[in-house]
């Protein structure tokens, strides 16, 4: 094993000097022709003999305790095994990270839609019916005690505010201010493929097929549930149907599926419904923000005030961490950022894709769009007047940062106009046309990650680590990252995922998971470098690695007669050392798009958007890109229909499906134009990458609020921006 | 899902006695039938699966056309006849659901497809639609998809689809053949229900009553126009839609035939409109005495109020652009 901590700047640059180069190119990922033919199997496809099908029944209350279910009249319909609700169960996902299990008491009701039980039959529709039928008896708490919605819980101070110096006399002296409040629906990540899971005991070991993201920390979580040690546990997660961050935590079907595969002895395969998806996993947390800005006359930002109230259940140590770009990415001395955390009992609230920066710069890019307003500057001039130089309250460097870059190369190419912002000035036929930017910016994240290299005899390689491929591209990736290092075709290299027996990785979330993972991989790619030297008898500098060939000075050799029969295995250990804190070190882009507007309807539609991203380096051009236009498209949903609606007389959510929880169809997006632009960040990570899962959705909800405001003259301020909001202002035709 | 007898009848005719007999449910394209069975909001103890009976072609009836009840939607729409003489039906239907939907979806189907309100589809919630007598959730619940004219203390749904509000534009009828073997034509106008004191009922059929067609008059004159106004491009049920065929003498409206969806229970149609707007020159100030006459006892329940605005504005447009005139 090879371990390095990162305790400074990684400014070699290895993967600018090696000789394959195929690092950053737009290859095709290996495990496209499978999934698109049907071959990859996801977790719930394993054909696994004998296996029995649960559901998973939820509680139709809001707070209460489960004092039993009627199960002989469900047992005696046809294939139902059992009833189980055990103490085991979870009753709520795992946070990311959370590394052991989340509140277990499953009887003990505190949400509409927590799973209660299980049903267990011979085929799925069986379990389904008996599932349906099965009658729960309930102790129903007062609803008058019982907070359920966030305007029926006071909100707490979630961590210390950062507060410097006074932002309510800088508002006052402040020659432009605004004081704004922004409000968010809760969302939900609805990746593709349902929570799903098939456990196996073998008396001794329990292996399962999940869909997951995050093996490292979920084994413990599991293992903590079922009061298994870890090494009797095994997680399975070769391909994974998306997660959002809905899967970084176990969530109930796997260890409802765990708990009875111990009990009954035979493999069962537990898969959420769509409904179930929603309703018991994880939501992003509504969000009501105040935003307080003020500047000099200059449009010199004076006062930054961003404060955020949020909601989750109780005992939950996640809140919304909205205010998390607001800390590093504009100017202003007098600051105040704050979270607020209201207890409400309604599912989950965790981690959804880019969680903080999605909502929060969604908001805080309107307001500074307001703000230019009321400055009367180009809003692309207002954000480049205030780039700081050094972080604003913690006074370190910026270890890279091409905002400035991103918002000169996206406006280029969208051929934006900036000097007349007046609303309501273009119409085509029916529709209002307006334009409207943003910057995005998200944080970066590094963790600690483990990879197995394998240089085999036959001059090809296998990497090995327990990360996901959520739909990313890691498979990719990280091939890249080996071919690169190693001087190989990637054909040549073999990468293997998602399998606790594997070396643990630090999983997909945070969008931390290939620069972790890809600088294990590279570091294990060091140290066998270093054999081929000693093998070759040369020196390291010398060595130049290409198709499989090792050139030093004038001895140039396959690599099967330089190993002679011997696989060269490393095991790469990188972890993140004193490097943390040092800098502020965060991904930034830049977006801008024309929407139409419909003056009779109010239906917005959004024509074109161009976003422009520094991201370090680009470890493949095509998966990147790919991620920053995912993330736009969601943006659009942000922006104009994504919204869970809850009951507010028992907090279910009305709209669990996917007919009816709006997320954007092909015809809502249009031809997306994103581009990089080229960077290196030594302190982001050895491979001088940065993550980019995330960042595309960062602010692009924000830039399209500000283009309906430009089209129309209407400011809506409350998230989704729908017909019913928008014809609230329209004037009359 | 509970489980159900699967039949699969020799005849219409008897599939009509058997149904009418046993109780249970006709499929055809299943796409809104076997949802609700997923979900047990409907539990039919046997299915009578009507795909094999002739039924999926569409014909000249006297001057007009015929659509035969399991005429999938998508082959309506493309047929060349709707297009060139009904485009408002054409139109309609490629403004519902989606592409892969329609192609299982049919005409009958179509038509007796269930509300989409969100508490009829969460059996955990009470829903006088569902299980008459146990109150209506909607009532005081999330009701921004609900209906803002016609609705009763009982239910407040809406009748959710786009085509059936283009057939009640051209004043369509609706062929139903009796279990006693007899046959029956209703006015498409006719067909849906408000839901008074029995929500439960959609439509106005019968046990044993199968549909067999839809008959389109004779092609109506002008322009015909169907406006669905929606919160994402596809994929997504009406908030307003207005089906409008209007025909003009000259400066004046000759003749104007219009129906609204997701307004009520059903697909409303208000000949006071009519007789209203025919003979007048058009005009914004007409539109408005149209919508007012639309709007007259219109509801909001909490959330829909916004429907209220927004039906003026999309049937003020419609007949703008119908018209050419009004501004
Ligand atoms: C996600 C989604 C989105 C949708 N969006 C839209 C939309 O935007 N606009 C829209 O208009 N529709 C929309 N739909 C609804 C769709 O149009 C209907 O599901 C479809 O038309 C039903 O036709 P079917 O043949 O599949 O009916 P089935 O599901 O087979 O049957 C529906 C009902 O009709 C009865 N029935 C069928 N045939 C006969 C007959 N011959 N005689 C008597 N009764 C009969 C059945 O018993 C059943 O009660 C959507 C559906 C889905 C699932
Ligand atoms: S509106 Fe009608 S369908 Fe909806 S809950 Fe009330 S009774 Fe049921």
């Amino acid at each position: 094993m090879t371990t390095r901590s990162m305790d400074a700047p990684d400014t070699r640059n290895l993967l600018d000097h090696t000789a394959q180069g195929v690092i950053g190119k737009p290859l095709d990922r290996p495990d496209g022709p499978a999934k698109v033919t049907g071959r990859a199997t996801y977790a719930a496809e394993h054909d696994i003999p004998n296996c029995a099908e649960g559901v998973l029944v939820l509680a139709s209350i809001s707070k209460g305790e489960v004092l039993g279910f009627d199960e002989e009249e469900v047992l005696a319909l046809p294939g139902v095994i059992a009833v189980i609700s055990d103490e085991r169960m979870i009753a709520r996902s795992a946070q990311g990270g959370a590394n052991e299990a989340p509140v277990q008491k499953v009887r003990n009701v505190e949400y509409f839609g927590q799973p209660i039980a299980l049903v267990v039959a011979e085929t799925g529709p069986q379990a389904q019916h008996a599932a349906e039928r099965l009658k729960v008896r309930y102790r129903v708490e007062d609803r008058d005690n019982v907070a359920i919605n966030p305007d029926e819980a006071k909100a707490e101070p979630h961590k210390e505010p950062t507060i410097q110096g006074d932002i309510d006399h800088a508002m006052k002296e402040a020659a432009h201010a605004v004081d704004l409040t922004y409000t968010t629906q809760g969302q939900v990540s609805a990746a593709m493929e349902m929570h799903a899971s098939i456990a196996e005991w073998d008396g001794h070991t329990l292996t399962a097929h999940s869909s997951l993201q995050m093996l490292n920390y979920n084994i413990n979580e599991l293992a903590d549930a079922l009061d298994l040690e870890p090494e009797r546990v095994r997680l399975i997660s070769r391909y994974v149907g998306g997660g959002f961050g809905s899967k970084l935590g176990i969530a109930a079907e796997l260890v409802a599926a765990s708990v009875a595969a111990i009990e009954l002895g035979r493999p069962v395969r537990v898969v959420m419904t769509r409904r179930q998806v929603f309703e018991c996993v994880i939501r992003r947390s509504e969000t009501e923000q105040r935003l307080r800005l003020g500047t000099d006359a200059d449009g010199r930002l004076t006062a930054f005030g961003h404060e955020a109230r949020v909601s989750n259940l109780p005992g939950e140590k996640f809140a919304e961490p909205v205010t998390q770009a607001s800390k590093f990415l504009y100017a202003g001395h007098n600051r105040k950022l704050a979270i607020n955390l209201a207890r409400i009992h309604r599912v989950t609230a965790g981690s959804v894709r880019a969680p903080g920066e999605a909502v929060g710069m969604q908001a805080l890019e309107a307001a500074m769009d307001e703000l230019a307003n009321a400055v009367g500057i180009d809003p692309v001039e207002l954000r480049l007047r205030n780039i700081p130089e050094r972080h604003p309250t913690m006074d370190i460097p910026y270890s890279s940062r091409k905002l400035a870059e991103c918002l000169h190369v996206a406006a280029e190419r969208f051929g934006w106009d900036g000097s007349d912002r007046r609303p309501a000035q273009r119409r085509e036929g029916d529709w209002w046309i307006g334009t409207g930017m943003a910057s995005a910016a998200r944080v970066h994240n590094l963790a600690n990650a483990q990879a197995r290299v394998t240089l085999q005899a036959d001059g090809t390689a296998i990497v090995a680590s327990d990360m996901t491929d959520i739909g990313t591209g890691t498979y990719t990736v990280l091939r890249q990252i080996a071919a690169e290092m190693l001087g190989l075709d990637p054909e040549n290299v073999l990468v293997r995922l998602g399998d606790t027996d594997f070396p643990p990785g630090p999983g997909s979330g945070g969008s931390h998971g290939a620069a972790s993972t890809g600088s294990a991989v590279q570091l294990a790619c060091e140290t066998i470098r270093d054999r081929l030297v000693e093998r070759l008898g040369c020196k390291p500098d010398e060595l130049t690695l290409k198709d499989g060939f090792a050139t030093c000075g004038n001895r140039r050799a396959a690599y099967p007669d330089l190993l002679q029969g011997a696989d060269i295995e490393e095991i790469g250990k990188f972890e993140v050392g004193k490097i943390k804190g040092q800098y502020s070190t965060a991904m930034y882009g830049a977006f801008f798009t024309e929407v139409a507007v419909n003056a009779w309807s109010g239906e917005t539609r959004v024509r074109r958007m161009t976003g422009a991203f520094g991201i370090g380096r680009a470890l493949n051009e095509k998966t990147a890109l790919s991620q920053c236009i995912g993330g736009m498209a969601w943006g659009i949903g942000q922006a104009l229909t994504e919204q869970l609606m809850f009951d507010r007389r028992d907090g279910h959510i009305v709209n669990p499906d996917l007919a009816e929880y709006h997320v954007p169809v092909n015809l809502d997006v249009p031809d997306l134009d994103a581009v990089l632009v080229e960077e290196r960040d030594p302190a982001a990570s050895p491979l001088q990458a940065k993550g980019v899962g995330e960042l595309g959705i960062c602010g692009a909800g924000g830039a399209i609020c500000n283009a309906i405001y430009h089209a129309t003259g209407v400011r809506v301020r409350d998230f989704p921006i729908t017909p019913d909001k928008l014809i609230a202002q329209l004037p009359d035709v | 899902m509970k489980p159900f007898d699967y039949i699969r009848p020799e005849s219409l005719e008897y599939a009509a006695q058997q149904q009418q007999r046993d109780g249970g449910r006709f499929i055809a394209g299943g796409t809104n039938l076997l949802d609700l069975m997923k979900l047990e909001v409907e539990t039919p103890e046997r299915l009578f699966d009507l795909n094999r009976m002739p039924m999926a072609q569409i014909e000249p009836e006297g001057e007009g056309l015929r659509i035969g009840a399991l005429v999938s939607n998508n082959a309506c729409a493309a047929d060349p006849r709707v297009r060139r003489d009904y485009p408002v039906l054409s139109r309609a239907i490629l403004a519902g659901a989606t592409f892969q939907l329609r192609n299982r979806a049919t005409t009958a189907g179509n038509l007796c497809q269930r509300t989409r309100c969100y508490y009829f589809y969460n059996t955990a919630m009470p829903c006088n639609k569902r299980e008459p007598g146990t109150g209506c959730s909607a009532l005081n619940g999330i009701n921004r998809i609900h209906a803002i004219l016609g609705a009763s203390d009982q239910c407040i749904a809406t009748y959710p689809g786009d085509m059936a509000v283009a057939l009640y534009a051209l004043d369509a009828t609706v062929e139903i053949l009796q279990a006693s073997g007899g046959r029956r034509h209703v006015p498409v106008r006719d067909f849906h229900r408000l839901p008074g004191d029995e929500p439960e009922k959609d439509n106005v059929l019968e046990p044993g009553d199968v549909i067999t067609g839809v008959v389109l008059p004779p092609p109506p004159q002008g322009v015909q126009l169907y406006r669905k106004v929606r919160e994402r491009s596809s994929y997504a049920f009406a908030l307003v839609s207005v089906a409008a065929v209007v025909r003009m003498d000259g400066e004046r409206i000759a003749e104007a035939s219009l129906a609204f969806g997701a307004l009520a229970h059903k697909p409303w149609h208000d000949p006071r409109i009519e007789t209203l707007l025919a003979g007048e020159v058009p005009s914004d100030a007409v539109f408005d005495k149209a919508a007012d006459l639309l709007l007259e006892g219109a509801e909001d329940y909490g959330h829909n109020g916004y429907k209220i605005p927004l039906a003026r504005r999309t049937l003020k447009e419609v007949l703008r652009n119908a018209t050419g005139g009004g501004q």
